[in-house]
């Protein structure tokens, strides 16, 4: 919401249309719940980022520090030297639109300057002006402009605005990707010291202590603590997990939100009693305690440095191969990014799953698998006893995370799992699944809570696809593989859709295995009562 | 405002052409320095932007996936959308820059909704783009018949086809409707659409209307105001074959012809300079051309550098006693 | 309300949706409104397809010759002001749009009684006031997640501080 500013008089207008001005002379306006608090310079100096200050969005002077223009353009000169796909889809569109109307945030906000065509405008004109000779001699003519202080305020505001879906990408005629410009233009930015403090307050946490949430070693094994206790109470079994255990044959990485943040933890507690009942012989680790990372929304050097830690620690503990839990960005870079940052993973082996001896050729290399690729196999040969019924007051769909469905193709592995937990499974509509998923609106670091607003809005598009089925199907349950979607679908459902919890698909899988030696369940992995078996108790 | 200002320049280089050889005599700049010049701007250009950008790496395996991925065998792998295979990868790419096939899904969007479609916009953005190219392509195809002395059979067949309505003397090409209304239909979407309007660029209307002026003159030239095409052959001819024509050969052909070629001439030259180049811009695309194998294969990045990390023996270092204290096993004690 | 008048104003009711939602949409950058006005686009254009289903069931029960159902107003009220409650708009501009309603039917239904009109209007007033509390919950609503997200995150970590509990059972 705007601040209240209209006066009587301007309450009769009808028209509060913007003056038509053209999109290079209409200058950034930075409005209040749309961005995130400044980064402290504390976090930023912890992992040795440049030009830490103390400045605010919102402030007429950002305190830049001298120079910062040579600074940027120097940057980008590095950045076009090193990236084909910048320089490429710096000079390569034709502005034919496609793109524009398929963005989540352009269609919830409406502001033009979120169509992904404009927002890779923004940084194209500055190219141009700079790197181009038509640019230099024709100026405007061309597309080209300066970068100022404007023009850099509103880089900032765009590019944070933008959380990397790639939706656009999937639309243009040439694969022209906005994630790769606000990936550059977040580096540039974090040049000048102008990170956010939602991303760099995890990015430091995650340097020192191993997660996002800066848990140390003691406080991950106490709080596993509560999950084993709870699964007790709900099966009467007891599982024991175990942490920086050396000569495990798998390492087990997953995002450390599913350890503290609702309805994360649920899935936390579904992987437990799922390596519980097989007996996999697998470890835990408190030094890469986070599968997620947020490295990867401020420099490509930081994601690589942040994500080094998983190959360190499955060397050092000597483990075969490395599973990874449910998580939307960190398999974006997993997939695609992180045997070339810190491979080749040579001291592990080609994983092959120890129950069904399936070998994951398809993680060969890299060597790490998707526990949905592990369930799903484990599934297909009938290793889990599953009781769907136990979900049957679940009406689920399925919201594929932008970063599995467009920058891996984990489509089939989640969907044949939910298919065989639950008895009840309605598709969204045609356009919103998929290579076509609408984003949850809080990516890339962006579910902060000062910008609520923006997150709704780009939030919407989803939301209302789920709405649509909730309406037709009475779909209650949103299912997802992704600890960014567990925490702001949460969010998103309780605003657009009241009625329609989050879950993992682990949690899904957790309710329904049938564990050798279990008590009768009487309760969910909530600790709510299952419909249909409270007498029994 | 781009529009306008594109549209008087693309005049302006008709009346340049227009004085510089009705007034001015200078059929021999026109007809034979500018041509050879935009050539030599054009081969170089485009050679030099190309490998401009070769010389940046692409640093990460990069594909946006748009079906299922290939993991376990008894998932069935959207092999195009998907490619884990060079030939995938040759597929996909074929697809798109012979069908245009990610404008496709725009349209294939739409009809999924299921209702009644009122706003059939990127059908036509589709169908114009594909008919645009596509006939260019075609009439840069017949034009060839222009260089080689005995027509080959093939372009034979293609005027044929082109020209198989039979109306008219000459007969009319239908590539020559298609491009102009294509080109048409094109520049109106960027004048009418409010959300394209705002994106456009003289930069983008100034092609248009220069490739809506090459067929102009061309479709003016076959149709209405003839010029010696045995003329324009000869000039054609010698111009590949690097003959200098003779003065008397060059004032026999009208002016409207060096209308026409002089808007050509400036079309190959101002192409490496454009957004013209997304015609080799598309075959470089990593998110489009790369394979889908980045787990099962490691992907090089020739710029990989090592980083300061925090180890684990510092990690250590700062939770040792901690960690004792919760059981979990250390290196050092 | 009279069947002429009803009859006259249902006749020219997609001429009436159409001038309300341009109003609705002047309210958005021009550059946008266009975008937006494609409203069959369910899940393409969720922004345009909700507003202008919702404000045709409005119209549809305000031209009813029965009491309005104050049920069925507020659940369709609920998805537009929903939407215009987190968007770029003072609450005076997000509520606009109800008022602007009696201008359309005035302009539109010129030839009706002005007691057939008045009628009309304060059903109108009636939708306004829900209107208000509408968006005044959904304005709280959103300061309520940004509180349970708070909670939610954390809420391991307050557990085991011991700052929250199970309440026990009996």
């Amino acid at each position: 919401m705007a601040k209240f500013t209209a006066k009587p008089d301007e309450l009769a207008k009808i028209d509060f249309r913007p003056p038509r001005t053209g999109w290079m002379d209409t200058p950034v306006e930075i409005k209040e719940h749309m961005f995130c608090h400044a980064a402290k310079p504390k976090e930023l100096e912890t992992v040795g980022f440049p030009n830490a200050h103390e400045w605010r969005p919102n402030d007429e002077d950002w305190k830049l520090p001298e120079n910062w223009e040579r600074t940027i353009l120097e940057g980008m000169k590095d950045l076009l030297g090193k990236y084909r796909s910048f320089r490429l889809f710096m000079d390569i569109c034709v502005r034919c639109g496609a793109c524009a109307d398929k963005c989540h945030f352009y269609i919830g906000t409406g502001d033009p300057k979120n169509m992904p065509v404009l927002r890779a405008e923004l940084m194209r004109s500055v190219y141009r002006g700079n790197f181009t000779l038509a640019g230099k001699i024709l100026r405007k003519i061309a597309g080209a402009r300066d970068l100022t202080v404007n023009v850099l305020k509103e880089w900032w505001y765009y590019f944070y605005q933008c959380t990397e879906c790639r939706r656009c990408s999937v639309f243009c005629p040439y694969g022209i990707d906005q994630a790769e410009i606000t990936m550059m233009g977040r580096e540039l930015t974090n040049l000048l010291g102008l990170n956010i403090g939602w991303i760099a307050g995890p990015v430091a946490a995650c340097y020192m202590k191993g997660n996002h949430l800066g848990l140390e070693p003691h406080t991950i094994t106490s709080s596993m603590e509560f999950f084993v206790d709870d699964i007790e109470t709900i099966t009467g079994i007891r599982v024991n997990p175990t942490f920086n255990r050396k000569g495990a044959e798998i390492l087990f990485v997953t995002p450390s939100g599913d350890l503290f943040a609702n309805p994360g933890t649920y899935t936390a507690m579904g992987y437990l009693m799922l390596f519980h009942e097989l007996g996999l012989d697998y470890t835990w680790s408190t030094y890469a305690s986070e599968g997620g990372n947020f490295g990867f929304f401020t420099t490509n050097e930081m994601a690589k440095r942040l994500n080094s830690k998983i190959y360190a620690e499955a060397k050092r503990l000597g483990v075969k191969w490395i599973l990874g839990g449910e998580c939307g960005h960190m398999w974006r870079i997993i997939h695609q990014y992180m045997d070339t940052w810190n491979g080749p993973a040579d001291f592990l082996e080609a994983p092959v799953s120890p129950i069904t001896g399936t070998r994951f050729d398809n993680a060969k290399a890299t060597r790490m698998v998707h526990i949905a690729e592990f369930t799903a196999d484990l599934i297909r040969h009938g290793k889990l006893k599953l009781d769907p019924s136990r979900n049957d007051h679940l009406k689920v769909t399925f919201h594929d995370s932008c970063n599995t469905s467009r920058g891996m193709g984990l489509l089939e592995e989640p969907r044949y799992i939910i298919k065989n937990a639950c008895n009840h499974f309605y598709e969204m509509p045609e356009d919103t699944i998929r290579e076509k998923t609408f984003c949850c609106g809080s990516g890339t670091g962006l579910n902060a809570s000062e910008n609520m607003e923006l997150r709704l809005r780009g939030g919407f598009p989803r939301a209302n696809a789920v709405k649509h089925v909730n309406e037709h199907h009475g779909v209650n349950m949103l299912a997802n593989v992704c600890a960014i979607d567990r925490a702001a679908l949460t969010t998103s459902m309780d605003y657009w859709v009241p009625g329609v919890s989050v879950c993992g698909v682990h949690e899904l899988v957790g309710n329904v295995l049938v564990m050798k030696g279990e008590k009768e369940r009487t309760q969910d992995l909530r600790l709510e009562p299952l419909p249909g078996k409270e007498g029994n108790e | 405002m781009g529009s306008i200002f594109a549209f008087f320049a693309v005049i302006a280089l008709v009346l340049i052409a227009f004085v510089g050889v009705s007034a001015g005599n200078m059929q021999y700049l026109f007809g034979v320095v500018i041509p050879y010049a935009a050539m030599i701007i054009f081969i170089t250009g485009f050679i030099f932007r190309v490998l401009k950008w070769g010389s940046s790496p692409v640093p990460f395996c990069i594909p946006t996936t748009c079906g299922q991925q290939k993991s376990l065998p008894w998932i069935k792998q959207n092999k195009i959308d998907n490619p884990s295979t060079t030939i995938g990868v040759v597929v996909r790419m074929a697809l798109e820059v012979l069908l245009f096939r990610s404008l496709f899904r725009n349209l294939k969007t739409q009809l999924s909704e299921g209702q009644r479609i009122v706003y059939g916009e990127a059908k036509w953005l589709w169908l114009a783009g594909l008919a645009f190219h596509w006939s260019f392509l075609i009439i840069l195809v017949r034009h060839l018949r222009f260089f080689i002395q005995k027509v080959p059979v093939p372009i034979q067949m293609i005027e044929g086809l082109d020209s198989f309505l039979q109306i008219g003397a000459p007969l009319l090409y239908i590539t020559d409707v298609v491009i102009l209304s294509a080109v048409t239909y094109l520049f109106l979407r960027r004048v009418f659409m409010p959300q394209v309007r705002y994106i456009s660029l003289p930069a983008d209307y100034f092609p248009l209307f220069l490739i809506l002026g090459i067929a102009a003159t061309g479709v003016l030239m076959r149709y209405f105001f003839k010029v010696n095409v045995t003329g324009v052959k000869e000039l054609a001819m010698g111009l590949v074959s690097f003959i200098n024509p003779d003065a008397k050969l060059l004032e026999g052909i009208g002016v409207i012809f060096y209308i026409h070629l002089f808007l050509i001439s400036i079309f190959f030259a101002y192409f490496p300079f454009s957004k013209l180049m997304h015609m080799g811009g598309v075959f470089m695309s990593p998110t489009r051309n790369m394979v889908n194998n980045s787990r099962m294969k490691r992907h090089i990045n020739p710029w990989n550098y090592p980083v300061k990390v925090h180890t684990y023996d510092e990690y250590e270092d700062d939770f040792r006693e901690k960690m004792k204290g919760a059981g979990i096993p250390v290196e050092r004690e | 309300m009279s069947r002429d008048v009803r009859d006259l104003l249902s006749r020219k009711k997609s001429a009436l949706l159409e001038r309300w939602f341009d109003i609705v949409l002047e309210t958005y950058p021009s550059e946008s409104s266009g975008f937006l006005k494609n409203k069959k686009r369910q899940f393409a254009n969720p922004v345009g397809y909700t507003i202008s289903q919702g404000l045709e069931d409005l119209l549809d029960e305000l031209l009813q010759e029965r009491e309005m159902d104050i049920e069925k107003v507020s659940s369709v009220l609920d998805s537009i002001i929903r939407i215009r409650a987190v968007q770029d708009v003072t609450p005076s501009q997000a509520l606009a749009f109800v008022f602007r309603l009696k201008k359309v039917l005035r302009e539109e239904g010129g030839t009706a009684p002005s007691e057939e009109i008045e009628a009309l209007e304060s059903r109108i007033d009636a939708i306004a006031l829900i209107s208000f509390d509408l968006f005044m919950k959904c304005r709280e609503k959103i300061y309520d997640l940004k509180a349970n997200e708070l909670r939610n995150m954390t809420f391991r970590l307050l557990q085991k501080a011991k700052l929250v509990c199970e309440i026990p059972g009996e």
